[in-house]
């Protein structure tokens, strides 16, 4: 199949230390592609759909069932024979004592049979900041990856995993002194929740911060990013309302959904016509059984999906929320920070604005280098959920140091301290999304996504390409996450680049290097879309 | 006249029909000349048409159920496809369009009642460091009596120092979920430090405290599986066992003759119908958060054991408050922690820090790193915060004096309110730091109304030095909605003296409130 011309970077060396980059300035401008955010005029979201949903090549497709079925058939016959030959190895896979197994089923048989077989690529621990590059403990496994050793070694790697996007992952710079001056004033934690005595302050100042960034009236602040979606959906929604969601919204979304006791109704992933026909066919057709009308219709987006690198088309939801009043939650984990000339997320990405969302809903983990989430609304619906949030009544209140963090970077970002450091690292990180992608793309790789998308996966379709390519890259110094089923459907198993701004350019020339000798070495350039031209 | 026309065209017809016949069978013959050299060419088509002919010869069923079979699969595929929704009516798209236009939905919540904002704008905020004692943005201090810090650990200068030292080697955030790249070594270390603690094989940590069990229970517990609980479990629980799909049945809380007859009528049930076996799980609190009551851990082993059930405990407000280490209901009991077949808990009340963890066999552990969903789609506990839990651990271990300074204060507190006023009930175990206040014979018109004199106690109280909060709850989605109390979380980090001041100070409010109320 294509195979793409070599890239040849050779005169770049591995990242040998984790140097902040991020406090001396980029030297490398002259040398990467121009300027970016260009605003589409019109704010229409218009981009080359043929990325977001490249198909596998027929005979990556056959083989690929084909692996899976050798892969779940030999593992049957290995259960066959173990249930008989080595019983007491299987004894908790079977009913003893009068107890079922704690587990069971396809379960226990994809854990054991598949997920085992390439553990060693998940969990790998780590031992220093995730910045641009990331220390790894070194273990061994001599058990075929039932147990692993810590040998005592270390080995530091470019870190093209963590979602650390705006570089904020640090342990010097402004953020990291802010947090410890916090630390001695207000302590680590505050042990009680936000409704009964878990306020601080600071608390108060930083969601003002908050409300202020994102440009919304009010916000409030969740200790943990899952637990803002999965507990505050149930304060929004209930019995006799629907909620319409994205195929692929993220599993906290699921869950929130689920316990709110809300109808639900999915539409396929970014796709617009569809949601069009399944909210006129929702209202119309009322409540199943009795036909009553919705008491209120919610439609839940994420700005950046995690797994395909894909922009929620939020202009378009817009105008049909305009159309057919539901209201708009829109899930900003990923993009906040990261999109948009001022990294204030899609809002900004797009040119929409931020009132005709009802709720934006964020987390601190990823471009703020920090924990937790946030909901963003008018005053009156967040003084409501506040009551109704389950993890603002019970859960622990976000701890001082994580607040820290939070206020010191987000103020950063807004260009309230540090000069113009935050505009810089939007920048850089725009830049790096951009270069990055189409350098893969132009190689001949599979790759979705928008392309300024900060999260890159690249298809690799076979299970054995997962372990293969994951161990591939971190022996020639490269950190990549690998995923596969079931946080993707089953034949699109990927490897997703996360990209920071603390990359510089000469880091992504030396991984684009490694991934295109890889990816031939792997067969992985089978794209059919910008092949270029066999040299 | 017909017959006689007949007679003479007939021969006539006959021969032109028979040329025709003639030259059909010829074609047909030809064909099927060809079609068997053909077929005859192909190797081994010789003993497949004699397999054909010999299988079907003394079979005449075969063909006609064969031929039956045909006509079946026609008619099947032939005929008109029933989609689900089909008998629903069906809308014109003028029709569909009218109904979008009339739709008018609800606000998307609705305005707060005149109570909840007043109870927004009276939630205390602190300036400073919360602690056993803290001062609010008014600038007055108070004794805090709100907070679960139980150990007084709270602000331990050498839990800062070490949260600093971790802050400059590992940033703040993990900036991704454990599985990718978000295990750092200190929770490695957390883990083993937890599990060595409970006294169980191994731990994983969790992000956050409340959505550890709300977790971990769906990770075990699927459809159609059974799960009894105690009626009295707090609202993470209650949210596990309902993303869980599972068969739930509640117990009286805390009454084991009733969780007896619960599980007595499930065998019955499962043996009269001859229901496959299925994973059973007894869910129960170490100190429950609701009630400040522990249970008892014996007869529930005893129970579990008996009936075959897996028990799983939440020990969020026992961890670090129960035993004679603090190590829990388990410590308590002075039972082996590897009874119990899971444990779960927070490390945001005792341990001072933030995130929880659940510990059981290493099977269970193992699960849940594929199977636990606030894990896997979770980043990681920041690297400071699971330090600060390490050092709370460490410091429960290492101050057996704190855990006799907080039951001693605990019954101080419960002898002393009891003592100098009447009007009051505290719920909860002699020696539980929870403190459960609720007023006695008093003639309330409804819930809000007892919660407004509640609130007002809370205020007096609040006047006079001492902070304590209403328990509150997420009134109309808790499964079992427990009495209004005030909490009161009594702590180590105070001394006897304060404990029976701020005693005083909260009866005397309870009895200028009530005053007030005649």
């Amino acid at each position: 199949m294509g195979k793409g011309k070599r890239a040849h970077f050779d005169k770049y060396r591995p990242p040998i230390s984790s140097a902040d980059l991020m406090s001396t300035p980029s030297s490398l401008i002259d040398d990467c592609p121009p300027p970016l955010y260009k605003p589409q005029p019109d704010g229409k979201h218009k981009e080359n759909e043929a990325h977001l949903i490249e198909d596998a090549p027929i005979g990556v497709l056959i083989t690929t069932y084909m692996s899976y079925f050798f892969l779940i058939v030999f593992g049957h016959i290995r259960d066959f024979f173990g249930f008989w030959l080595k019983s007491d190895e299987y004894k908790h896979l079977k009913t003893q004592n009068g107890y079922a197994p704690i587990n069971s089923g396809f379960d226990t048989f994809y854990h054991r049979r598949l997920y085992v077989r390439i553990r060693d690529c998940f969990n790998r621990p780590v031992t220093n900041v995730p910045g641009r590059t990331i220390t790894l403990l070194d273990r061994k496994s001599e058990d075929y990856n039932r147990t692993f050793k810590l040998t005592g070694e270390t080995k530091e790697v470019l870190n093209l995993s963590s979602y650390n996007y705006l570089g904020f992952a640090q342990s010097e710079g402004p953020c990291a002194d802010a947090v410890e001056t916090a630390v001695r004033k207000y302590g680590v934690a505050t042990c009680s929740s936000r409704m009964e005595a878990g306020t601080l302050d600071q608390h108060q100042e930083v969601e003002a911060l908050v409300a202020r960034f994102v440009g919304k009236e009010a916000a409030m602040i969740i200790s943990m990013g899952f637990a803002t979606n999965s507990t505050t959906i149930p304060a929004l929604v209930g019995k006799g309302c629907l909620i319409i969601s994205d195929e692929l919204n993220h599993s906290s979304l699921v869950y929130g959904a689920r316990v709110s006791g809300a109808s639900i109704r999915v539409f396929k992933h970014n796709d617009m016509k569809d949601l069009e026909a399944v909210l006129r066919n929702s209202i119309a057709g009322g409540q199943p059984r009795t036909h009553r009308p919705w008491k209120k219709i919610l439609v839940m987006v994420e700005g950046l999906y995690s797994m395909e690198g894909s922009i929620c088309a939020l202009p378009e939801i817009v105008e049909l929320k305009k159309k057919y009043k539901f209201y708009l939650y829109l899930d900003e984990a990923h993009s906040i920070g990261a999109m948009g000339p001022n990294g204030r997320g899609i809002c900004d990405y797009f040119g929409v604005d931020p009132e005709d969302v009802d709720i934006m809903m964020g987390t601190f983990t990823k471009s703020f280098g920090a924990a937790g989430g946030y909901i963003a609304a008018k005053q009156e619906i967040v003084d409501r959920v506040r009551f109704y949030t389950h993890a603002s009544v019970y859960a622990e209140a976000i701890t001082p140091p994580i607040l820290q963090q939070i206020y010191t970077s987000m103020r950063i970002i807004m260009g309230e301290e540090g000069g113009d450091e935050g505009r810089r690292r939007i920048q850089q990180l725009a830049r790096n999304c951009r270069f990055f992608s189409a350098e893969l793309r132009k190689m001949g790789f599979i790759v979705y996504g928008d392309e300024d998308s900060p999260i890159v996966p690249l298809l690799l379709f076979h299970p054995a390409k997962i372990p293969a390519f994951s161990r591939e890259m971190l022996k020639r110094g490269i950190a990549v996450v690998v995923v596969g089923y079931p946080a993707t459907p089953i034949i699109t198993s990927r490897v997703r680049f996360c990209l920071s701004a603390a990359h510089t350019m000469e880091d992504l020339k030396f991984a684009l290097q490694h991934i295109s000798e890889v990816g031939d070495d792997m067969v992985l350039k089978v794209s059919r879309l910008n092949r270029p031209a066999v040299a | 006249m017909a017959s006689t026309l007949g007679t003479y065209a007939a021969p006539l017809v006959n021969d032109a029909a028979r040329d025709l016949a003639d030259s059909i069978i010829i074609a047909v013959n030809t064909t099927f000349t060809v079609a068997s050299r053909v077929y005859s060419s192909i190797p081994g088509s010789r003993i497949f048409a004699k397999y054909v002919k010999a299988s079907y010869q003394n079979d005449p069923y075969r063909t006609l159920l064969e031929i039956c079979l045909v006509i079946f699969m026609i008619w099947y595929f032939g005929g008109k496809k029933h989609k689900p929704g089909d008998d629903e009516l069906q809308l014109t798209e003028k029709e569909i369009q009218e109904l979008i236009d009339e739709w008018e939905p609800e606000p998307l919540v609705p305005p707060l009642t005149e109570a909840q904002r007043t109870e927004l704008d009276k939630i205390p905020v602190i300036s400073g460091s919360s602690g056993s004692k803290l001062k609010l943005v008014d600038g007055r201090e108070r004794i805090n009596l709100a907070s679960f810090n139980f150990l007084g650990a709270l602000n331990n200068e050498s839990t800062k120092d070490k949260a600093i030292e971790a802050l400059r080697k590992y940033g703040v955030g993990s900036c991704g979920p454990c599985g990718f790249y978000g295990t750092i070594d200190v929770h490695i270390e957390l883990e083993q430090e937890i599990a060595k603690f409970i006294g169980a094989d191994a731990a994983i940590v969790y992000s956050q405290g409340f959505s550890t069990i709300a977790s971990v229970i769906p990770a075990f517990a699927k459809r159609g599986d059974i799960i009894v609980a105690d009626a009295g479990v707090s609202f993470a629980v209650q949210k596990g066992l309902q993303i869980s799909r599972s068969t739930v049945k509640y117990f009286k809380h805390n009454d084991m003759e009733d969780l007896e007859k619960v599980l007595e009528g499930i065998q019955r049930d499962q043996i009269e119908k001859k229901k496959p076996l299925t994973r059973r799980f007894i869910v129960a609190e170490g100190l429950y958060a609701n009630h400040g009551d522990i249970c008892p851990l014996p007869k529930l082993l005893e129970l579990k054991n008996k009936y075959k059930y897996r028990l799983i405990l939440e020990e969020s407000f026992s961890l670090g408050v129960l035993g004679t280490r603090g190590a829990g209901v388990c410590d308590h009991f002075g039972v082996s922690g590897k009874e119990v077949d899971i444990i779960a808990a927070t490390f945001s009340n005792a341990l001072s820090s933030s995130g929880g963890f659940c510990c059981g066999s290493k099977e269970i552990v193992e699960h849940q790193r594929l199977g636990g969903q606030a894990y896997v789609f979770s980043a990681s506990l920041p690297a400071m915060l699971a330090v600060a839990a390490v050092e709370g651990i460490k410091y429960a271990e290492s101050h057996p004096e704190a855990l006799a300074r907080l039951r001693e204060n605990a019954v101080v507190m419960r002898s002393t309110l009891l003592k100098n006023v009447q009007q009051v009930q505290c719920g909860g175990v002699e020696d539980s730091p929870v403190v459960h206040l609720r007023l006695r014979d008093h003639r309330f018109r409804n819930r809000e109304d007892e919660e407004q004199a509640l609130q007002e106690v809370v205020d007096e109280a609040l006047r006079n030095g001492v902070l304590i909060t209403r328990a509150k709850y997420v009134n109309d989605q808790e499964l079992f909605l427990p009495p209004p109390s005030i909490r009161i979380a009594v702590t180590a980090g105070h001394s006897r003296k304060e404990v029976e001041k701020a005693a005083a100070i909260i009866a005397t409010a309870v009895k200028k409130v009530l005053k007030g109320r005649k």
